[in-house]
């Protein structure tokens, strides 16, 4: 059955293809079915694939598919080949399964636009792409695909083009992950010269054997750091994943949370034995990117009123947990995190398009409030999200992030703090979305018309065909929308039973079943915790993260709907520390010098030498072909000399005759 | 009886004959003459060919004069075929005329 992997990728592949061809003969929403379908069909090769692995020992959880030889070229063996092993069959789970909701619930959202099946195309080119990052079994089919994600990525968040901000926006992801891909390629460069292969297994093998040097392995390490910092939106490539939210909120949920921005995660997974191969402060780098992102962008998702934008800083922190956990050595605790957060971000995204659906396009969490009422079912799902996410027990997020601040804890005390910190900051800014969006007072009639009206008539387009204008009234969505959404609730609600610890009287049986299955995979690179003062202390750790959430809880509470204190919403965190102004003014004056700069170093330098050396041969040429008289009698007479001095140089100097 | 003559006076003949047609071939101007004065140096080169042929005793000399001679006819059927064409387009034409593919 895992020889069929190919499959996983395939179906997507098939369904952007019937889409480009028959896209508009299908239409509306036959083609959104079909994408979901091919999507669904992947899941359904994933999950038997999945079975096949856990039939099979431990050590023989490994198969490599390869379809052909790709660039042979003397020793570079590269071969489209694909890699069935725990870790990426548990990718495509939940990439498919997660996506394939997604689909169905786009099938509602984007149901009236325009260009309808385009947009389903692009999902599924992008379900294809992300399904080859995860199952390629050498870096470069892992690049092909984390391009392809770039590429969909930019396609989809710039959907609705005519926008300026969105086109904009597209522009800026494209560039943005452009510097992230520079580092994965020149880490390539330097596996393939150190290695002489790009496969995974060859790396790690080397890693583990010692045959790479620290140095090397260091240089690895940091290149697909930068890398997973684009792709990943850490620190400080982050700022092209807030301006992402321009794309329709599908996308917002399918690519900018749960799965194209774990890519870099993923990466960083796959090679953790070169990561340990390295020298120590590379993973403690690693660790530190990955804290200060998670605080950074939880501070600035507390004073932003888009309700968006608010899960996408929010989506950026929680990847700086991620990466925190692989900086600290806990793989499984990265991708248990990346799972449970894939849930629960895809259901907090697809609750805020179907608020924002119900809305009619109004994404300002002040013109919202008390909407608990007229949606109960995004409401209530909504709030499984939010708990998840807070870190409440019994739901997903608080397991994998009690798991994730553990090994901070066992790594170093500083980074447990922030990671706590983050924790209240995260239950806070979460809550207050809540609050602002379903409780509290209705601040949406006195707003809705006013602002309703210049939106669409900005747009070439009317992107919703349903406004109705007059008379506002927030609606429900229809089933095709909610029933994704109950069924990621209930992901996100019991998510954490995967990887349960073996704390509080839980069953032996059900515990840690997540790194079971990793196991083969992390064996080399995760950390053994067992002994330290953090894990003796399991149970304390748990309840200060538990306290962590319930006081960010219980201050939203009482600062956003109690309004017993006064709400702190500084500038600085609105504006995102000024450092997108920073970024923009930094490349607008000293950075656009230096480009400058580059540019006249390139016209007058390299192209000077260039055209000196075409300007030299012509004058050579025409100096030449001067001598071309066109008078026969002067040729004879220089053929005649050429003749006598070739006969006296034969005569008298090599003495013939 | 007439002493035989040397073969070095038909080497001397042959030498002057080639540079009357090298001569002429510098100084002329009309096509016609200059190629004449080809032929020229070409029988020339026959004459040298068949007087040492004849002083060595080798009949090779004389099979190179055969190929010259076919050569010759070769070309003047070529030649004189091109030079009648221009002039019968350019009439009076001189061969410094003819430098349309100067540099």
């Amino acid at each position: 059955m895992a020889d069929l992997v190919w499959l996983i990728p395939a179906f997507p592949l098939a369904g952007f293809a019937l889409i480009l061809l028959f896209g508009r003969r299908l239409g509306d929403p036959r083609a959104g079915y079909l994408a979901t379908a091919a999507v669904f069909a992947s899941f359904a090769v994933a999950v038997a694939i999945y079975f096949d692995l856990l039939s099979r020992p431990e050590d023989e959880r490994q198969t490599v598919v390869t379809l052909f030889s790709w660039l042979p070229v003397g020793s570079l063996q590269i071969d489209l080949a694909f890699l069935a092993d725990p870790l990426s069959i548990l990718m495509c789970l939940f990439v498919t399964g997660i996506g394939g909701l997604i689909h169905l619930f786009a099938v509602g959202y984007m149901h009236g636009d325009p260009k309808f099946s385009k947009f389903f195309m692009y999902l599924n080119l992008f379900v294809f792409s992300m399904t080859l990052l995860v199952l390629g079994e050498n870096l470069l089919v892992t690049f092909l695909g984390w391009e392809g994600v770039g590429t969909c990525s930019y396609l989809l968040i710039s959907f609705w083009h005519t926008r300026d901000s969105a086109a904009t926006a597209g522009k800026k992801a494209f560039v943005t992950n452009r510097v992230g891909d520079f580092g994965v390629m020149l880490a390539m460069f330097l596996a393939f010269e150190s290695v002489g292969s790009l496969s995974y297994p060859v790396l790690n093998e080397a890693a583990e054997t010692g045959s790479l040097a620290a140095s090397t392995a260091s240089g690895i390490t940091l290149l697909l750091l930068l890398g997973a910092a684009g792709k990943s939106a850490q620190i400080p490539l982050y700022l092209w994943l807030p301006d992402a939210m321009e794309g329709p909120t599908p996308v917002s949920a399918l690519i900018h949370a749960a799965t194209m921005v774990t890519g870099g995660v993923f990466l960083l997974t796959r090679v953790n034995p070169v990561i340990v191969a390295s020298y120590d402060w590379v993973p403690t780098t690693i660790a530190w990117v990955g804290a200060i992102t998670a605080l950074f962008a939880a501070t600035i998702a507390l004073a932003q009123n888009d309700i968006k934008k608010v899960l996408a800083y929010s989506t950026v922190s929680q990847i700086g947990y991620m990466v925190l956990a692989v900086g600290t050595g806990a793989y499984v605790a990265a991708i248990f995190h990346m799972v449970t957060h894939a849930a629960f971000k895809a259901l907090l995204f697809l609750g805020a398009g179907s608020v924002i659906h119900g809305m009619h396009d109004e994404q300002d969490m002040r013109k919202m409030g008390a909407l608990r009422a007229f949606m109960p079912i995004t409401a209530a799902t909504f709030i499984v999200g939010w708990l998840a996410i807070a870190g409440v027990p019994p739901f997903s997020g608080f397991w994998s992030k009690d798991e994730i601040l553990l090994f901070a804890m066992a790594e170093s005390v500083p980074l447990y703090v922030v990671g706590v910190v983050t924790a209240v900051l995260t239950a806070f800014y979460m809550t207050r979305q809540v609050i602002m969006v379903f409780f509290g007072e209705a601040t949406w009639t006195s707003h809705a018309n006013e602002d309703e009206a210049p939106e669409v008539a900005e747009g070439d387009e009317p992107v919703e065909t349903h406004d109705a204008h007059g008379e506002f009234k927030p609606h429900e969505s229809p089933p095709v929308m909610w029933i994704p959404l109950v069924v990621l609730a209930g992901l996100a609600a019991v998510g954490g039973i995967i990887n349960l610890p073996n704390v509080l009287g839980i069953p032996s049986g059900t515990q840690y079943k997540l790194e079971e299955w990793l196991h083969p995979v992390v064996e080399f690179g995760e950390a053994e915790i067992t002994g330290t003062w953090a894990y003796d202390n399991k149970v304390l750790l748990i309840v200060i993260a538990v306290a962590a959430a319930l006081a960010g809880l219980v201050l939203a509470w009482t600062v956003y709907l109690k309004k017993r204190i006064q709400p702190w919403e500084p500038t600085l965190f609105a504006k995102g520390w000024y450092y997108d102004q920073a970024v923009s003014w930094f490349m607008g004056n000293p950075g656009r010098d230096g480009f400058e700069a580059v540019a006249e170093f390139d016209q007058k330098v390299v192209d000077g030498a260039v055209n000196g050396v075409a300007v030299a041969v012509k004058e050579t040429a025409s100096g030449t072909s001067r001598s071309q008289t066109g008078y026969v009698r002067q040729y004879a007479g220089i053929i005649g000399i050429g003749v006598v001095l070739l006969l006296g140089w034969f005569v008298v100097i090599r003495g013939i005759l | 009886m007439i002493a035989a003559i040397e073969p070095t006076w038909y080497l001397l003949l042959a030498a002057m004959l080639f540079g009357i047609g090298a001569f002429g071939l510098l100084i002329r101007r009309n096509p016609l003459v200059m190629f004449m004065c080809i032929e020229l140096m070409l029988n020339a080169a026959n004459l040298t060919f068949v007087a040492l042929a004849t002083q060595l005793g080798d009949i090779n000399g004389q099979t190179a004069v055969f190929f010259v001679m076919v050569v010759a006819a070769a070309e003047v059927v070529v030649g004189l075929g091109i030079i009648v064409s221009i002039l019968r387009r350019r009439p009076g034409a001189t061969a410094d005329d003819l430098a349309e593919l100067k540099g």
